[in-house]
């Protein structure tokens, strides 16, 4: 098992939440973050006031997936987050120690295997 | 002053501002209804018409509207207020420096309703531009047509406080501008959804505040059809807030708040061309009816390839239309001292009506479909789909509505930034 983590661009969320709809890949968490990653600032101007947006707005994404999943998973990472532009992000793959499904007591595989209704 | 009556002008200075407090509103409505990253701009576009129209208005727009000239557009006699002083205004009892004043609120107001079509996607200067020449091409001609003496007034048209350049005119331009502006690009691929409704139950109610100036200001004085159109303005919208209840609960099992909001702007709508021509209880039944048609639009069009984003059709378009055409059947001579509909017996007043129910959307889709046009081969209307994706408010203006402060770095003058940076924020 893995869990992947995959930073991406808040107006890329949509998008990536499609590839990996489209890739089968189901349980996941998404949470806004602030980061920066060597992009050119920002500039904005509020009343005369300039500052440079030093933290940009992210969406980060965490995904745990057993083995076979984790490539279709960085694919749609990638396919759905991509623009070209500096400040795409990243994607990280851990391994993970331990999985619990709360409700039926389900560890590891079975855990992070989408229940099939 | 001979022929001023001092009642009838600070009613009317109140009214005046009244009305200019329905721009601001516009912008919270709409602002409300879009997506976060694009709040400013939408609420900027409101804010941009006091900026051009109202320059558009002292130089050219009020003259070829109010200046006598041909059934169609006024003339150029009163170009840069020229002749517009404390004289009361012919008709009123009010200086015409205070009539210029109510009628540039009315189009500024109109010029901004246009954005609802265009908001999420069309670039902030030739949005100005666009305007500029709207309020001039389309608002100007159309006023002319009822108020200033043109071919609808001349031929009985009635039109209290603006069916036709307001209401249809903004509407039907804004079915225009959506066609030539085309879609959003996730639309109809994602759910586009109003980002903060709080914003748009206050815009409306904001709006319906103002409209009791828009309304009861139109008859130019403290005198009956001031007051019964003010009434009315209170009539007609309850009606279409409970109508509009009773259909959302019958689609939906809910009443919305998003929904309530819209039915208050449709019953001010469709009260204001009628507003001082019908009874109080034929208010009502207009506020009751005029729901029917929008809420049908509303229900329909966000499934089309239509993108006229913020329904500004249905709300403003139909509902005017609805409220010309009403005043044909149901003006009542003893409630307004001018001309009875055809239930009193006056069928010739439904013709004077039908009449501006026809030309009024034709000339404002065609108008603002070549004026679009033209603007679009000189320039793009449109941003990038990436700046579109980053949202409005950092692309066009380099702000950003909901700002924590966070991780922003003061720049002063040891901060280098390269000319690249400044000069293109959306990097």
């Amino acid at each position: 098992m893995k869990l992947v983590i995959g930073i991406v661009r808040p107006e890329r969320t949509n998008d990536v939440l499609e590839a990996l709809y489209r890739a089968d890949v189901r349980g996941l968490s998404i949470s806004r973050v602030q980061g920066h990653g060597g992009e050119l600032h920002r500039v904005e101007t509020y009343r005369g006031t300039r500052v440079q947006m030093e933290l940009a707005e992210k969406v980060r994404f965490e995904v745990a997936v057993s083995d076979e999943f984790v490539e279709p998973t960085v694919a749609a990472l990638c396919d759905g987050g991509r623009t070209g532009e500096v400040g795409d992000g990243k994607i990280f793959v851990l391994d993970v120690e331990r999985v619990v499904r709360i409700r039926t007591g389900e560890t590891d595989h079975a855990a992070v295997t989408p229940v099939q209704s | 002053m001979n022929g001023i009556d001092t009642g009838d002008t600070a009613w009317m200075l109140i009214a005046t501002a009244l009305v200019l407090l329905m721009t601001p509103a516009l912008g919270l409505f709409y602002a409300g209804l879009v997506r976060s990253k694009n709040t400013l701009n939408t609420f900027m576009m409101c804010i941009g018409a006091f900026a051009v129209v109202t320059v558009a208005w002292v130089v050219v727009g009020y003259s070829l509207a109010f200046d006598s000239g041909t059934g169609f557009v006024g003339g150029l006699g009163k170009a840069f207020l020229n002749g517009v002083t404390f004289a009361p205004r012919s008709g009123t009892k009010i200086p015409e420096l205070l009539f210029f004043a109510f009628e540039a609120s009315f189009c500024i107001l109109t010029a901004a309703l246009v954005s609802g079509a265009v908001v999420e996607r069309m670039r902030f200067g030739p949005f100005l531009i666009f305007m500029t020449v709207w309020s001039i091409a389309i608002f100007a001609p159309m006023a002319h047509w009822v108020w200033g003496g043109g071919f609808l007034q001349s031929h009985g048209t009635l039109d209290f406080a603006g069916g036709v350049p307001v209401e249809m005119a903004s509407g039907f331009s804004a079915f225009a501008a959506a066609i030539v502006v085309r879609p959003r690009k996730d639309y109809g691929r994602q759910a586009l959804l109003p980002h903060n409704a709080v914003y748009v139950l206050l815009g409306a109610g904001l709006l319906w505040f103002g409209w009791f100036g828009f309304n009861g200001g139109s008859g130019y004085s403290t005198g009956n059809p001031g007051v019964l159109a003010f009434t009315n303005t209170l009539l007609a919208p309850a009606a279409t807030l409970a109508v509009w209840f009773v259909l959302d609960l019958m689609r939906d099992r809910h009443v919305t708040a998003i929904g309530a909001a819209t039915a208050i702007i449709v019953g001010c709508v469709a009260i204001t061309p009628a507003g001082g021509y019908v009874s109080p209880g034929w208010a009502i039944a207009l506020g009751a009816l005029g729901a029917l048609p929008s809420y049908a639009f509303i229900a329909w069009r966000p499934r089309s390839r239509l993108d006229e984003t913020l329904d500004v059709l249905a709300a403003h378009g139909l509902a005017g239309f609805t409220g010309i055409l009403f005043i044909g059947f149901f003006a009542s001579l003893a409630w307004n001292g001018v001309s009875n509909g055809l239930v009193y017996g006056n069928a010739a007043q439904l013709g004077h009506q039908a009449l501006a129910a026809l030309v009024a959307p034709v000339y404002a889709f065609v108008g603002t479909y070549v004026i679009l046009r033209v603007m679009g081969l000189l320039m793009p209307l449109r941003v990038s789909e990436n700046q579109e994706a980053l949202g409005m408010d950092i692309v066009e203006h380099g702000e950003e509505a909901y700002k924590s402060g966070e991780g922003a770095i003061l720049v002063t003058a040891e901060t280098r930034l390269s000319a690249e940076e400044v000069a293109n924020p959306a990097m």
